[in-house]
């Protein structure tokens, strides 16, 4: 075994982007067969390196080999080629396509027969135990199957180096179970599967070694994951040992009902029920979680009560003023922020600059005749960036350049500049490091300290119990339990998110 | 209204339809790829006054053809360099096709202007088959480039529903990133879909100089550019349907100088304005089908890729 040359070997790789060191000579060494994490924080140059690794970056400096052979891709291509495939954190996959195409796009026969085409990707699924129906279009499949549908592609090709950047970041925690047995099932085949996480109790139980970045470079190589503990990876992973979760003294005395909703139901674009009568309030200073399961109606819900979607039945009050019918400015105006699920998409404008997306909210009050006042918004997102400790490059680089975290402080500390009265938080610590995640929720317990209800809705369970005052499941698009975090078990919580009484 | 005019208008829906045909299952393709290419009526207007000329000057309709429609693809790829390979604004880029190459046929087909047709496509012959009543004066009295604009469009269904290439090309167009992960070339896939497009957009406007009109003079296009471009919205982006809109857009263009011979009191102009009514109809119609399913349109027309963008 230790006479085969290395699955993949990264030798000093260096990487920039206008204001941006992402890799600053980062070293990777992957053996066959085995999972490999690449653990760091967000902007720790991670997917950077990965991209690396795939072809779609080419580096400044550094050698890439693979299976002791030195290559440098000049694209995707030429990566998929040495057997080297990235499944990219938002999926590459064509939704009017079906499974089949897309799995079989660029390498399938010059004809296509469309059946036997369905029939090869279906047994290649069973083989590794991939649930999936090839001839479904994509745009019908839930995250999970197209994940699946992105594996597929890789096994496709043959590939084997598997990239997995961030895979469990969108699955439900039973689809992150099953990866896990997939992620085994093809490293027994032979393959090499890199696995970035921010999750450790994931990387503990699926990853074999484990080599962990931090400003761009590589901090410690190749840990074997059997020997080592998580909180040793976490301080590895920031370089000083943190606080894993906060736990939150509950408010004692909430305040009047300042959010309520009453039999709120949605239908999705396709006409199917999402949210089915659900009636909730939320007290000033209130925090009221909501677990689910991912795709159980929390989204859609969100996205209702900020004005977003389209009501089927039932009525939406904010310090008792009926907003049923209002729209999101209106409800903005009324004291209601929305940090939503998608923060590049919905929350931020990803071609503005950072100082456009900090004044998104206010800018009708930042005035100068019909213009914009640029001293005055400059002032403003200088305010948020040092209140919310955000790292930028420059105030005029795009949004999109940020990392992860630091999104997510503007974002948040944008929402709440104004003191609302109510803040909808959808997913608002996902996918952020171990820092960010800590200060995100510190936030929001400070916020509701000073008398703002917070609607937290969130899939990590363990900040849920931590933080709210009240814990509500939803299932199947209902409010199917409530439960007082100190008094109930992750057990019963789990019951109840999987729709059980 | 007698059965030589019914006749006579059948047979005029089949040559605009050609015409229309032509230049919308390329516009077709390229737009399939991504590339949305607003400069139909430039290149058909290159590519009539190119093989115009080449008519002159060779007497043969075959190559004067073939001239019209390298004419068309190295004019359009023009597009290509500017909108695929700088991904500048396709729009913008499009427009100045159409502008720059009325302006160029134009100015290149000044002496043109008074000369005789020296090349020209007849009717087919095919014997006892032109006799046939109705059928054969109608289906059959078609010149050549007719049975080959029909061929390219099964042609372009095959390839673009049935093959590798063709899922390929669909892909690009869909998804630029999804292509481009799964090893395929972007730039290289719709610089040749755009220059595809240019070639049949060149054969549609020497189909016009050549067989329709015989003859070259400015703005002989008249529009019928723009018509292909609605017309690829109105068939959905599949060469089928946008087969059948060609039938129904070159009847009404057939119908406008006929009118008046039926006796009907409409103005010409108004009927012209019916293909573009129609596809906002189709518009409309597909807005409200898509929702419940993704929309027919290639989802990244009118987007550049560029790969390093972070």
């Amino acid at each position: 075994m230790s006479e085969q040359p290395a699955a993949v070997d990264l030798v000093d790789i260096w990487k920039r982007f206008p204001g941006v060191i992402a890799n600053a000579g980062a070293n990777l060494t992957v053996r066959p067969g085995t999972v490999h994490a690449v653990l760091g924080e967000n902007g720790a140059g991670k997917t950077t390196l990965m991209n690396v690794l795939a072809g779609v970056y080419r580096p400044e400096s550094g050698s890439v080999l693979i299976g002791g052979h030195e290559h440098a891709f000049a694209n995707p291509a030429a990566a998929i080629d040495a057997g080297v495939v990235m499944v990219h954190q938002e999926f590459r996959l064509i939704p009017t396509f079906t499974v089949a195409e897309n799995v079989a796009l660029g390498q399938s026969p010059r004809i296509l027969a469309k059946r036997s085409i369905e029939e090869s990707v279906g047994e290649l699924a069973e083989r590794f135990g991939l649930a999936t129906e090839p001839d479904k279009e994509v745009w019908q499949l839930s995250m999970g199957e197209r994940q699946r549908v992105e594996i597929l592609k890789a096994l496709w090709r043959d590939a084997k180096v598997l990239i997995l950047d961030e895979p469990t970041a969108v699955l439900t925690p039973d689809e992150a179970t099953e990866l896990g047995r997939i992620v085994a099932a093809m490293a027994a085949d032979g393959r090499s599967i890199i696995f970035i996480s921010h999750k450790l109790d994931e990387v503990t139980a699926f990853c074999d070694e484990a080599t962990v970045l931090r400003g761009g470079s590589t901090v410690a190589a190749s840990l074997p994951v059997q020997d080592i503990d998580a909180g040793r990876l976490a301080e590895l992973m920031v370089g000083e040992a943190t606080e894993v979760s906060i736990r939150r003294q509950r408010t004692t005395e909430i305040g009047p009902a300042v959010l309520s909703l009453e039999g709120l139901s949605v239908r999705d674009d396709r006409g199917v029920a999402v949210v089915n009568g659900v009636s909730l309030t939320v007290g000033a200073g209130e925090i009221v979680g909501i677990a689910g399961v991912a795709g159980n109606g929390q989204r859609p819900l969100a996205d209702a009560v900020a004005g977003l979607q389209q009501l089927e039945a039932g009525a939406i009050a904010l310090s008792g003023d009926d907003v049923t019918t209002a729209p999101p400015r209106t409800r903005s105006g009324a004291g209601l922020a929305y940090v939503p699920e998608d923060r590049l998409g919905v929350g931020l404008a990803p071609k503005l600059n950072v100082v456009e997306n900090s004044i998104l909210r206010s800018y009708r009050s930042l005035k100068k005749g019909p213009f914009i006042d640029q001293g005055a918004a400059t002032a403003a997102c200088e305010g948020l960036i040092d209140e919310y400790n955000v790292k930028v490059g420059k105030l005029d680089a795009p949004m999109a350049g940020l990392s992860g975290g630091n999104l997510q402080r503007l974002l948040v500390g944008r929402e709440l500049a104004d003191d609302p009265i109510v803040l909808i938080a959808a997913q608002p610590t996902r996918g952020l490091d171990v820092q960010g995640v800590a200060a995100i929720q510190e936030i929001l317990v400070d916020q509701a300290r000073s008398g703002t209800g917070i609607l937290l809705i969130s899939e990590d369970l363990d900040e849920l119990l931590a933080l709210s005052d009240r814990l509500l499941v939803m299932h199947e698009g209902s409010v199917v339990a409530e439960f007082d975090p100190d008094d109930v078990t992750r057990a019963e919580v789990g019951a109840a998110m999987a729709g059980a009484h | 209204m007698n059965e030589t005019t019914v006749i006579g208008l059948l047979i005029a829906v089949l040559e605009f339809g050609t015409l229309l045909y032509l230049a919308a299952l390329g516009e077709t393709i390229a737009e399939k790829s991504g590339v949305l290419n607003l400069g139909v009526e430039g290149m058909m207007a290159m590519g009539g006054v190119a093989a115009f000329w080449a008519g002159v000057e060779t007497g043969n309709p075959w190559v004067a053809l073939l001239v019209g429609v390298i004419a068309g693809a190295l004019f359009s790829a023009i597009h290509g360099v500017v909108a695929v390979v700088m991904g500048a604004d396709q729009v913008v880029s499009g427009l100045a096709l159409t502008i720059g190459g009325l302006g160029l046929a134009a100015f290149l087909g000044q002496d043109l202007v008074v000369q005789a047709p020296g090349a020209r496509f007849e009717a087919t012959n095919l014997g006892p088959l032109n006799d046939v009543p109705w059928i054969g004066e109608i289906v059959f009295d078609q010149t050549a480039v007719s049975w080959i604009a029909l061929a390219l469009g099964v042609i372009a269904w095959f390839v673009l529903t049935r093959t590798r290439v063709g899922l390929i090309l669909r892909a690009v167009g869909e998804s630029a990133s999804a292509a481009d992960s799964s090893g395929t070339s972007v730039v290289k896939t719709r610089m040749i879909a755009v220059m595809i497009g240019g070639a049949l957009a060149g054969m549609s406007g020497a189909y016009l100089t050549l067989a329709l009109a015989p003859g070259w003079s400015e703005g002989t296009t008249a529009g019928r550019g723009w018509i292909a471009v609605a017309l690829v919205i109105f068939g959905a982006w599949q060469p089928g349907r946008v087969g059948l809109g060609a039938l129904l857009f070159g009847g009404l263009l057939a119908l406008e100088p006929r009118l008046q011979t039926f006796g009907v009191e409409v103005s010409p102009i108004l009927l012209s304005m019916l293909p573009y009514l129609l596809t906002v109809g189709v518009l409309v119609v597909l807005s409200i089908r898509s929702r419940h399913r993704p929309s027919a349109a290639p989802a990244a027309i009118g987007q550049a890729y560029r790969r390093e963008d972070r």
